[in-house]
């Protein structure tokens, strides 16, 4: 299963490298990634592959969220086709 | 790789705009379930529910945690139990209630819906003893909801059962005072009923439906306002292309999640129900939507127009979006239930009779409004009758969920709670219509029924 990540908040440094540490760590494949900063907002998208995850769905968003909550940051997982079938026909 | 923006609109429609599935309902036929003896039909009842929904919650909270979008409701809806009561007359009808409320709890649903009667030309066997005992039922379950459709295009209004009905809705009241009179807001009666409405209290599962289906309602007023809001001086042409836009892609969510749970339910997907929803909550009424375009208050003159407006839109958008619509479809105006509209009745910018007026053009009818609590059976049964005249005439359906606030007069407050939400006591016209509603038979249909 294919979901996206993302990540908002205020930009400092080691955001890139503290979410894929979770995810190398997780077993959970980075695809893609783009990050953009908008007057200070740091606004990070990831593509990942969570099939060979080595921990359930549950856990994975909540060692993310918990990463999240200590840094200030709203991050997300979720299911790629939300997006897909919310916004392609 | 999906458009940054693209995904960043989708979290703040989540995050921000109060996007939600409102509800996954499973509909399940009892009429395998009917026996000659009431207890073994009760215990039929009760094994086919838990055997069938046992894992709707555990799927639902699945798939709400994988994608990442909140569903408010597990629900389920029954055939109307009134089919199924029908074979052993004069059994107490109440058990079947009570079986349903045992069901809902071991399964974990928020409701059950079913209690209900259709009796829109006459009444069949079963459906007299149990629109009696709704009261009865509605004050000694918890997640039990009822209906009764009283009339139709194809069939009229069946007054003897609009008369029936002003007194049912008192005594849902009066027999639930201490819990807020709500035996009463678990109560709908209608006109046109729909067989595939996953909303409560409505809810139930038609005699031509499957043995089982899943309905997907979503909801979403706070995005239809948000997107509002980037159009603040477009014209009208631009203000319903932009809500058309917004029902396709809340649409799509919703459909996306009636697939998913069908699939992992092994059980067939029904219909989407295009509704936009209220909840008490800020950000997420339809009276707001009203508003942002352009009216000072919800009730306003203008607010019909733009009702009409929106929910022709929110079924535009979304018919596409979906492989089958049904159920209500359309924006509900529940006042209870939304804050914009409750601000509007408080500061007397909406009324009873404007509310009338705009159920002729959106999904639903009179919705969670609550009168002065000496208001008699009689004009209970007659704003019933004048809902279900604008459902006949105009083939749509219609509904009252009226709660009399029984010790309680206009401008006092009640409160619900959660997603029933509070609302002050509204006035009612006091003139008598009891000699018109004391005369009974039925409203013959519309030449609007004559279409073959």
């Amino acid at each position: 299963m294919r979901a996206v990540l993302t990540v908002i908040g205020k930009d400092m440094v080691g955001i890139l490298a503290g979410v894929s540490g979770i995810c190398a760590e997780t077993g959970v494949n980075v695809m893609e990634v783009t990050q953009s900063i908008l007057q200070d907002m740091f606004a990070m998208i990831m593509l990942v592959d969570i099939s060979d995850s080595n921990v359930p769905f549950d856990e994975l968003s909540a060692r993310l969220a918990k990463y999240g909550d200590d840094n200030a940051l709203s991050i997300r997982i979720m299911h790629e086709d939300i997006f897909n079938s919310m916004h392609r026909i | 790789m999906l458009n940054t923006k693209d995904i960043l609109e989708t979290i703040r429609m989540i995050q921000d705009e109060n996007l939600d599935i409102r509800t996954i309902t499973m509909g399940i036929s009892l009429l395998d379930c009917s026996r000659s003896d009431a207890s073994a039909a009760c215990d039929a009842i009760y094994d086919k529910i838990c055997r069938y929904a046992e894992k709707l919650v555990s799927t639902g909270e699945d798939i709400e945690r994988e994608y990442g979008i909140p569903i408010i409701n597990k629900r389920i809806a029954v055939t109307p139990i009134a089919m199924i009561a029908a074979a052993c007359p004069g059994a107490d009808t109440v058990r079947y209630a009570h079986a349903l409320d045992r069901a809902a709890e071991t399964v974990g649903v928020n409701f059950v819906g079913g209690y209900s009667a259709l009796v829109h030309k006459g009444f069949g066997p079963g459906d007299y003893a149990l629109i009696q005992s709704i009261p009865e039922a509605l004050a000694t379950t918890k997640k039990v909801c009822s209906s009764v459709n009283v009339g139709s295009t194809k069939a009229g209004i069946n007054m003897d059962a609009v008369q029936m009905m002003g007194r049912v809705i008192r005594e849902c009241a009066e027999k639930t005072v201490d819990d807020s009179y709500f035996g009463a807001a678990k109560l709908v009666v209608f006109c046109n009923a729909p067989e595939d409405n996953p909303f409560m209290a409505g809810a139930f599962h038609g005699a031509g439906e499957a043995d089982c289906v899943i309905n997907v309602g979503v909801s979403g007023p706070g995005v239809v306002r948000a997107a509002l809001e980037k159009v603040p001086d477009g014209d009208i042409t631009e203000v319903a292309d932009m809500i058309k836009k917004t029902a396709f892609k809340i649409t799509r969510m919703g459909q996306l999640v009636a697939k998913e749970a069908s699939k992992r339910l092994c059980v067939p997907f029904g219909i989407v129900d295009l509704s936009l929803a209220p909840t008490p909550a800020v950000g997420d009424s339809v009276a707001h939507i009203l508003e942002e375009m352009g009216l000072e208050r919800c009730g306003a003159h203008g607010t019909t127009a733009c009702l009409a407006l929106l929910n022709d839109a929110v079924k535009k958008g979304g018919v596409m979006a979906s492989s089958h619509v049904g159920g209500l479809s359309g924006a509900f105006i529940p006042v209870s239930e939304d804050a914009g509209m409750i601000e509007a009745a408080r500061c007397g910018a909406l009324s009873i009779e404007k509310l009338e007026a705009m159920t002729a053009v959106c999904s639903v009818g009179l919705d969670m409004i609550c009168v002065p609590g000496d208001t008699s059976a009689e004009i209970l049964s007659a704003i019933l009758a004048d809902e279900a005249a604008i459902g006949m005439v105009n083939s749509k359906t219609t509904a009252i969920r009226l709660i009399p606030a029984i010790g309680k007069k206009e401008g006092d407050e009640v409160e619900f709670g959660g997603l029933f939400g509070s609302g002050p006591v509204m006035s009612v016209n006091r003139y008598s219509p009891a000699k018109f509603i004391s005369r009974g038979g039925r409203i013959p249909a519309p030449m609007q029924s004559l279409k073959n």
